[in-house]
């Protein structure tokens, strides 16, 4: 039985993390189709309370509601504006009492979809917080590497970048792992978060090519704007050099490779031109199935019946 | 007259290297006698039977938010919710608004301190200027007004330049300097302890070399000048090394530790509880035995609080923006007596800790039942079991991390200056 709230990967169990895969297989299909719409959430309420600025993610869990035929609002106060003036969860609270069935939240701090989770009626979808977790980004990067390479238990997949600031690479780590895979990362040691390898059970490299070598999934984060120029990393002319994937670093993987990237790409830093762009890369897939993974969990999260009517009762959280 | 006869108490001095069940007769604000079956006439008496009595817990370490944030706290709220937790004195630190960082401001707390407050209350005034890290207050001036020690607390002072001249002025008014040491370059925005737990959340970490680093830095600095560091709200294992080989060399330096950093860890933070966030943060499991080992053996001579009293409002904000800090005076005693039930220290060391160490640091009276001494008592049952609602509680805020848990042992009565100022089934007398 899957829980109240999606807030994280961790918190899943495999079978889990399967039914909602296998779930968002069906809602591929609808995509597919002239009319892509079906009644299934057909008078449910879905808000996106996006208080990090984001066009991709919300745009993608807008499309899946509307599928569906939710009504879905966006919410987006701006985190600095909220900052000093309003708590998080008198926001949340106030949406809540517009009688939502899922908030879709995504905060720029790690833990506020948890905590808003804890105060809210609502069902609470982690749309990505901080460098904590960013499940459906995962779900949806383990649903493509399944459609293409058919499996996942045994895989080794790499990932690459700026792993201390990615809750990309955090949910992608959990997810592959729980679903059988092999997981290691690479990256400059200042992108390293303390103690990696003993816990989040990965394999940690500073050698691309070591990191590389028999990877079947090779996978790109963004090295965000505000490092471009800084502590982390000397310059971008010497991060594109030694961690930024080509297709001659690519053969350090194995022959059938998939290249992926969670988007939006910094072109020539963290891929190079041809690679985003063709095969083996599957980054478009990625965001294809990104519509079919939210279905899923909007079907499963916001779709039960309403619950009955009073006060939220003690200990709500997940 | 005032006259109060504790009897058949179990008798804690430190001072005296007293344990032994006796009675204990306080006359006109003074310690009169200690005895077995004391007579005496015209007397209130209290049944101690089964309870330790002490002399009064002192907190070297506090926030008590006035002027300029009462919203959090006040002198009298703060004095009330220190008598409740069996402190009969306490030092507040400097970063009020205005800042005590001048005399008029040392004169007001006190001030207010006699009018509202049930127990003792001992400004420690900032060591610069608005807490600015770069012209140093008037010492002598602020001593002569009553400051007991000086500190810029949590802003650290990072000219290792300006440290050295504070260090070596308060040479002059022989009073402590007080460190809390964290490189502010090193914390670099970490809000949790940096480790397997902020890997996890995805939270910056604070690493514990911040805190190593400044407390070598402000412990040379103190060998170079003879003055007297006091190292505040010790956190981690490496800085404990440093403090222990520093004062084996001969260096004047003492050293506190919070009941939250003896008892929890790092992990408290999992649930993103903003409760646990505190400054310098929680530590890993080898770091808060450290502290309990180091606290047991004496390098580390004192319990303090830190007691940090925030809103509700800004304990709701996330994790990065909500204020570091817990509130500690009601719950200290509680919690710090794990030790003793763990039979890690004794008692009478125990009370050493939380009362005659705190008070020699300081350099103010208490701290001792010899015959003579200011009559400020704790009494404690260690074994009486409760349960924490801070809102209930005589604090104006309530981020504790001990919230709604059952605790056991508990201050049964604060006596100040002879006069009982707290009992536990009557609640604030005063």
């Amino acid at each position: 039985m899957i829980g109240r709230d999606l807030l994280g990967i961790e918190d899943l169990e495999r079978s889990e993390i399967e039914r909602i895969l296998d779930t968002a297989d069906h809602m591929r299909e609808i995509g597919t189709r002239d009319v892509k719409k079906v009644p299934t959430l057909r008078g449910r309420t879905i808000i996106n309370l996006f208080f990090e600025a984001s066009t991709r993610t919300r745009a993608s869990f807008e499309i899946a509601g509307k599928r569906l035929s939710a009504d879905v609002i966006n919410f987006s106060p701006g985190s600095s504006s909220l900052k000093k003036a309003e708590s998080i969860l008198d926001t949340a609270k106030t949406l809540d009492a517009m009688d939502p069935d899922a908030v879709v939240v995504r905060h720029e701090v790690s833990g506020v979809p948890r905590r808003i989770a804890d105060v809210l009626e609502a069902p609470v979808i982690n749309a990505g917080d901080g460098a904590h977790e960013h499940p459906t980004q995962a779900l949806l990067d383990c649903f493509t590497v399944r459609q293409v390479k058919g499996r996942i238990d045994g895989l080794t997949v790499t990932i690459v970048g700026d792993i201390l600031h990615s809750r990309v690479a955090r949910s992608n780590i959990h997810a592959f792992r729980k679903l059988g895979a092999e997981v290691r990362v690479a990256a400059p040691p200042t992108m390293l978060p303390i103690a990696i390898e003993e816990t989040l059970g990965v394999k940690a490299f500073t050698s691309l090519r070591e990191a590389l070598d028999g990877a079947d999934v090779v996978m790109a984060l963004r090295i965000q704007n505000e490092r471009l120029a800084g502590a982390f990393f000397p310059s971008v002319r010497e991060y594109s050099a030694t961690f930024g994937i080509d297709r001659a670093k690519l053969h350090y993987a194995k022959e059938d490779a998939i290249v992926m990237h969670p988007g939006p790409i910094n072109r020539g830093v963290e891929l190079s031109h041809d690679l985003t762009d063709h095969r083996p890369s599957v980054i478009l897939d990625q965001v294809r199935n990104g519509v079919a993974v939210r279905m899923a969990v909007l079907y499963l999260f916001a779709g039960r019946a309403p619950r009955a009517a009073g006060p939220p009762g003690p200990g709500a959280g997940a | 007259m005032s006259r109060l006869l504790i009897r058949r108490g179990r008798v804690l001095d430190p001072a005296t290297e007293t344990d032994a069940v006796a009675d204990l007769l306080l006359v006109e604000g003074r310690v009169e006698a200690l005895g077995r079956d004391l007579r005496a006439e015209d007397v209130s008496v209290v049944d101690a039977s089964g309870c330790w009595v002490c002399p009064g817990f002192l907190d070297l370490h506090s926030h008590l938010r006035e002027p300029g944030q009462e919203y959090k706290e006040d002198i009298g709220t703060g004095g009330r919710a220190a008598a409740a937790g069996g402190f009969t004195a306490v030092a507040c630190m400097a970063n009020t608004h205005p800042v005590n960082d001048d005399p008029a401001m040392t004169d007001f707390i006190i001030d207010r301190a006699e009018h509202d407050s049930p127990v003792r209350v001992y400004p420690v005034a900032a060591a610069t200027k608005g807490l600015e890290g770069q012209v140093m207050t008037e010492m002598a001036a602020l001593v002569a007004a009553g400051a007991v020690a000086f500190s810029d607390d949590g802003k650290t002072i990072m000219d290792s330049g300006v440290m050295r001249r504070v260090l070596e002025y308060s040479r002059l008014v022989e009073a402590a300097i007080i460190t809390h040491a964290e490189d502010r370059t090193l914390v670099a925005g970490g809000v949790v302890n940096e480790g397997p737990v902020s890997t996890r959340l995805g939270l910056p970490g604070n690493p514990a070399i911040a805190e190593e680093l400044l407390v070598a830095r402000d412990l040379l600095l103190a060998r170079h000048t003879g003055a007297h560091l006091h190292v505040a709200h010790v956190s981690t294992r490496g800085a404990i090394d440093h403090i222990r080989r520093a004062r084996d060399a001969g260096v004047h330096v003492t050293a506190e530790v919070s009941p939250h950093h003896l008892t929890l860890t790092d992990e408290q933070a999992l649930e993103f509880d903003t409760n646990a966030k505190v400054a310098p943060p929680l530590r890993s499991a080898e770091d808060r035995d450290a502290c309990r080992a180091a606290l047991c053996d004496g390098t580390i001579d004192a319990i303090a609080t830190d007691h940090a009293p925030h809103a509700l409002h800004e304990k709701e904000l996330d994790f990065r923006e909500a204020p570091p800090g817990m509130i500690g005076f009601e719950t200290a005693v509680a919690v710090v007596l794990d030790l003793v039930r763990n039979r890690e220290i004794t008692p009478l060391e125990w009370v050493r800790r939380m009362s005659t160490n705190p008070a020699r640091i300081l350099r103010v009276s208490g701290g001792s039942l010899a015959h003579g001494a200011v009559a400020d008592v704790t009494i404690v049952d260690p074994t009486r079991v409760w349960t924490y609602d801070p809102v209930k509680g005589y604090s104006k805020s309530v981020n504790s991390p001990w919230a709604g848990q059952t605790l056991e042992g508990r201050a049964t009565h604060t006596i100040v200056g002879g006069e009982i100022v707290y009992d536990v089934e009557r609640g604030i007398l005063i």
